[in-house]
Formats: structure tokens, sequence, C-alpha cells
């Protein structure tokens, strides 16, 4: 059946108003997005990494979520939502249960790049039947905009400041989603809000009914972070794809597939100069900095576009 | 019927798990405690248990992992000890906080720092705060059975606590020997089924776990798992009944050695009971009327009955099988003599540290503390109230 947003939209809401995140944040439009692509009658348990989002969605004594929902800790949401997917086989098993489960990670950079890296790589490893949404966001944003390995480079971010003799974060981002596809999983795929969002919902519901564990990498910007106006997230989003500063694309079983591809790929400060944490690259005298930020996005969108041929 | 065997404590351990057939086991494996796991595996590949057997990638996992199940709405076990729990620390607040009633086999070891893989108390007592009721045996006998008690005691509606079931890692986790098994159906008739209220995958209702819990709720709720370990005091006494009339052996918070007429008493955890009772034994056949309390359940911890059996006691020295760095003595020393401040007539205390990461103790070094005790009485002056036993040189040593 044909995507129709509007139709999508008519559904029953599994992540309900009344959450705390800001406006223009990206990560509550991936709570929409990913729980919307759950078929009907399908019933979830989300499992959630400390952050924005699950101090926004979670606070005593109120839930944004409709469906089960267990936060532990930060660096450990793949290892609680193994531990729920196995309770899951184990009641199946027994015969305990009869309703059928997905099982939705979903955390932000800070606990998927890095303090949550080893819990993901396990339960990626270990096969378990999950999909882990990550809303990329590219810096420690609970905490007031620390980098992360996911920042990228030249970014503004309070433990990298730019200063007298510092142009901002000196190490480009680390590439998480070819990280997930050496995993050998069935499913990987990067994303993020354009249009009508239907290469986000497509992704995720491959993502949630593909057999096994599945990543999804979604660009999430964060209007106190990136240092925009909360309106213009859909234009951030839509220039990071039309610069390929984040290609969208899924690997099948181990197959590339390039699922946009920009039909004239602009320079990559169409997509840095609507954001404040870039804001030094345009004085004069730090040209070579939007210079660098390019030859690594040309270097590593062909890089890609190799893999999808 | 009991079964006779001569197996190890981990063994043990092992086998009350495979009798209890829980639904998930989430295991990463370091030693002494790696037998368990490796026991269990088996089981799993034999077909012998249902269990979900989840190989996770570090200890902090596991222990995220048996929340997630637990959460779920499963009995969820896992076993450790030394570094693995240390590794564990921040979720086994979560775990307790979020009373859910996971159930640790914990092989006691000395932390790391020099790395160390032999027995103290280091690793359990270094989490004895962090919400977890704690159960200490002498011997395998005691880990198994304290095994078969655990998740009726935490699982109870009034306590919904995890429990950590402790025994000394090589001193009795590897040592053979004699114990008396039950039989399968008689372990899981006696356990019964793990039937939480609310869970994760529940169908009538989705649940929500683990908020983000704010001032003017974050107290009430650390209230709440003050007044369930306040419970577990009595669900451990009625299970330890109930375990009396089925199987026949008692528990209770501690065991009384010869206390009746005692005026001497060491308090101590674990292995080292077996080596003070022999030490007792051959002091008592010299007419000296010494005595022995082992602490078994360590949290909730049994202060107003540990300072009523020590009330008639002249001197006691409570042994610390762990370096508290408090300048001080050990908790077990802190806690035992805080218990007894309040009684009118009080014995004088000190505090005996030994064993630190394996090092031996002896019924020679158990009589050496009785006579210091003795010392005590005679002069009625305590010199220095914070020793250790057991060094190469002989500063802050009994003497």
């Amino acid at each position: 059946m044909a995507y129709n947003l509007k139709e999508e939209l008519s559904k029953p809401e599994r992540f309900a108003p009344g959450h705390r995140l800001c406006s223009g944040c990206g990560a509550g439009i991936l709570c929409r997005a990913m729980t919307r692509a759950i078929d009907e009658g399908d019933k979830a348990v989300i499992t959630n990494a400390t952050g924005c989002l699950e101090v926004s969605s979670f606070l005593y004594p109120y839930t944004a979520w409709e469906d089960s929902y267990i936060h532990a800790a930060f660096e450990n949401a793949s290892a609680t939502a193994s531990g729920v997917e196995a309770a899951y086989k184990v009641m199946k098993k027994k015969g305990k249960i009869d309703d059928t489960y997905k099982f939705l990670v979903i955390g932000g950079d800070g606990g998927t790049y890095d303090i949550g890296f080893q819990s993901l790589s396990g339960a990626m490893e270990r096969g378990t039947d999950m999909v882990y949404f990550c809303y990329d966001n590219e810096a420690y944003m609970n905490t007031g905009i620390q980098r992360s390995s996911s920042t990228p480079r030249f970014a503004n971010a309070t433990t990298t400041p730019v200063g007298s003799v510092s142009n901002g974060k000196e190490q480009n981002k680390k590439n998480l989603t070819e990280i997930m596809v050496a995993h050998g999983i069935p499913y990987v795929a990067q994303t993020t809000y354009v249009g009508n969002m239907k290469d986000l919902h497509e992704k995720a519901h491959k993502a949630i009914y593909t057999q096994g564990p599945a990543f999804v990498n979604v660009m999430s910007p964060c209007p106190r972070g990136w240092q925009y106006p909360s309106q213009l997230l859909p234009e951030i989003c839509k220039m990071a794809v039309e610069t390929c500063v984040w290609p969208m694309y899924e690997v099948v079983e181990g197959e590339y597939h390039l699922t946009y591809e920009p039909k004239k790929k602009l320079p990559v400060e169409e997509f840095m100069k609507l954001q404040g944490r870039f804001k030094h690259c345009f004085k004069s005298g730090n040209e070579y900095t939007i210079e660098e930020a390019q030859k690594y996005v040309d270097k590593k969108w062909e890089a890609l576009l190799a893999k999808c041929k | 019927m009991s079964i006779r065997e001569r197996i190890s404590g981990n063994e043990a351990i092992a086998t009350a798990m495979r009798q209890i057939n829980p639904d998930v086991f989430a295991a990463f494996p370091i030693t002494p405690s790696t037998e368990i796991p490796q026991y269990f595996a088996q089981y799993v590949a034999d077909g012998k248990v249902d269990t979900e057997f989840v190989t996770v990638e570090s200890e902090h996992s596991s222990m995220s992992a048996c929340m997630g199940a637990e959460a779920a709405g499963c009995r969820a076990i896992t076993a450790t000890s030394s570094a693995g729990l240390a590794f564990m620390y921040e979720m086994l607040w979560v775990v307790s906080s979020s009373r859910l009633p996971v159930t640790l086999a914990c092989v006691n070891r000395a932390l790391t720092g020099p790395i160390n893989i032999n027995n103290d108390h280091s690793d359990s007592m270094g989490c004895r705060d962090a919400g977890w009721i704690q159960i200490y045996a002498e011997n395998n006998q005691e880990a198994y059975d304290n095994y078969l008690q655990a998740m009726r005691i935490g699982e109870h509606k009034d306590v919904r606590l995890p429990v950590m079931i402790c025994q000394d890692g090589f001193i009795t986790s590897h040592a053979v020997e004699n114990i008396l098994l039950e039989d399968d159906d008689a372990v899981k008739a006696f356990v019964g089924e793990y039937k939480p209220e609310n869970y994760l995958l529940k169908h009538d209702n989705p649940l929500a776990v683990g908020p983000y819990d704010v001032c003017p709720y974050y107290m009430e709720h650390k209230m709440q798992q003050v007044e369930a370990m306040k419970n577990a005091k009595q669900v451990i006494l009625d299970v330890a009944a109930d375990f009396k009339a089925t199987f026949g052996r008692e528990y209770g918070f501690f065991e009384e050695y010869l206390m009746d007429d005692a005026e001497i008493a060491l308090v101590l955890i674990g292995s080292t009971a077996g080596t003070a009772k022999a030490c007792i034994d051959k002091m008592r056949a010299e007419g000296k009327k010494v005595g022995l309390i082992k602490v078994r359940v360590f949290r909730p911890f049994p202060g107003e009955e540990l300072a009523k059996a020590l009330e008639n006691c002249q001197v006691v020295a409570v042994m610390d099988k762990v370096e508290g760095f408090t300048n001080e003595g050990g908790p077990l020393y802190n806690e035992t003599a805080a218990a007894c401040i309040n009684l009118n007539k009080r014995p004088k205390m000190i505090n005996v540290v030994y064993g630190l990461g394996g090092r031996d103790i002896t019924t020679t070094d158990i009589e050496k503390i009785y006579n210091h005790l003795y010392m005590i009485k005679e002069t009625g002056e305590v010199k220095e109230h914070y020793l250790h036993i057991g060094q190469r040189s002989n500063v802050k040593e009994v003497f």
C-alpha cells in the first residue's frame, strides 16, 4: 500500500503530547514516526537510554508513552532490551503470552555512539530481535552540548569551544552506521526528517519487521546545540541530505541501496550556514574549515556511492 | 527425599538454579563464579531447563538484561564476583529502586587494586547499601539452602527487592563437600512460580519502568524501599520456618554457636565460622566460655537481634573480611557496635580485619584473638579497637 502521510497521522498516537521536549527538537518527531511504523494491533516495548528524551517523556508520575517503556541507565539500553526480548521468547515458549511484541530501543548519540556502544555492539552480535533507533543530534545535549564522537569537525561544543586558538572540535564524526553494517546484521539504515517522512517511515517499518537486529541512524537536529530557530528544523534536515553531509541509504543483508540521491549535490556551507555551531567557520581567515569539511563530505560520499553501485 | 551428594559450592548453586528453572539467566564469566554459568550452559545445552541463557558482553549488561527480563515479567538471575559486581554497581541501585527481585549468586572475591582472585568480602560489602538483601553462607549446604529461599523472599509482595546469595570464593565455591540436595519437584514446589502484579508484557495494560523522579517524589520512593527492607526481616524468618518444615534445616538472621554462657565472643560472616567453631570446641574443652555469632543476613541488618544476643558478653571481637579504610574498622564492626550502643550493659568491642585477598585464617589465629579478648576482659582496657590478623608484620596486628 502506498505511503500516505495523512493516513499515517490519522492512526492513534503512541507517543502522546504533553512531553517536555523543546520545540524544534528532532527526538519527538522520531518517537512519533517510529511508533507509527508499528502495525496496529502489534504491541511494543520501548527501551530508552538516559538522555533528553528520557527525562522529557517519563517524569514521574507522567509518561508520554502509550506502549510499555523501560529506562534503566545511560549506557545499557541495548542490554536492557536484550533482557526484555529474552523474557518475551521464554514467555512465548511457555505459552504465557499470546500478543506479538516488537522491541524498539531509542537513544541519543551519547547513549549510542559512546557510552552505550559496547552494550549496542553486544546486543547486535547476539542477534537480539530489536531495532535500535539513534536520534543523532551530534553532542551530549542533555548535559549541555558537550562534544561526542558523533560531533562533526569544527562544531562549537561546550567541551570543544571556539577560542582564540581553537576552531571547535578537532576530529571528524565517527561513522557509526558503517560500524553497524560491519556487525553483519540484517538491516541498517540512515535517514532524517525530510518531506512527508516517507523515507523514515519505510525504513522504520522495514527495520521493525526484519527478523533479528536492526539499526536506524536518524540525524536529529537540536535547536539548543546546533543554534537555529526551531522552525528551521526541516530546512536543516533537507540541507544535510542535499549536501550529502547525511546521505539517506540502507544496507539490507549487506547490500547497499541509496534511497535518495540529490539531483545536484549542494556545497556543505548550505548546511553549515544555517547553524550557530558553525558560525566561526564563516569568519575571514577560517575559510579552510569549510574547505576541509567539504573534502571530508566528498570523500565519504564517493566511498558510499562506490558501495551502492 | 534428600539426596546425599559431594559437590562444590558453585555446583550446588548451579544445581539449585537448574531445579528452579528460571526464565532468564544473563551470564558473563569472572573467577571464581565462572563455573556457575558454565554448569548452567550445559543444562541449557542438554535441554534440562527452559531458560533463555543470554551471554552478554559484560557484567553491567548482565545486570541490565536481568532488569529488562524481570521488568518484562520473568524470573531473572545472574552470578558474579569481585570486579564483575563492582561493574554492576550502578545497576544494582537501579534494580533495587525499580523493585525488581533479581537473584544474584555472588561468589565473594577481593576487589582489584592490585588484582587478586582470592576470597574476601570487599565486593559485596562495597555494595552493601545498594538496596539488596544480602545472605551469606558458611559452607556449600548453606549456599544451596540460601539460594532455594532467595526468590521466596525477594518476590514477596511486601518485599520486592533483589537478593544477593553470597559464598566465599574458592573456600566454598571450589571445595567439594558433602551436601544434602533436595528433590527437583520438592524444590519447584517450595520455590513456586513468579507472579508479578504488573510487568511490561502484561496483556491488559502497558507499564512504564524507570522514570525521571523529581524532588517531590524521590524521597517517598526511597522510604518505600526502606519499608520493604524492614518487611524483609519477617519474610526471611517466615521463609526459613517453611524451609525447616519442608527440608528440616534451620536458618535465622544469624547462627549462635555456644553463646548461652559465652563471656567472650566473635562475630563474623562466612566460611571462617567453621574455623572459629573448631577453635571454640578446643577452648571450651579447656573450660573457656567462648562463643561465636555467624551473621547470615547482613541486609537487612538484624541489629536489634544481634545486640540482644551480645548483651551478656563481656568482650566481643567483630571480624571483617574487608578493609574499610575508615580508620575506624570495617562495616560489620561499625554496624554491630552501632546496634549495641543503646544497650544498658554492653560488651567492650574491637574490630579485627582478616583474610584480605585470600590470606589464610587458622584456628591458631582465632585462638590468638580470643586470648586478646581475655586480656581486655582481665585489664578492663581496650588499648586498640581496630586491629588486623595474619599480616607479615606486627603493625596494628592482634597482640
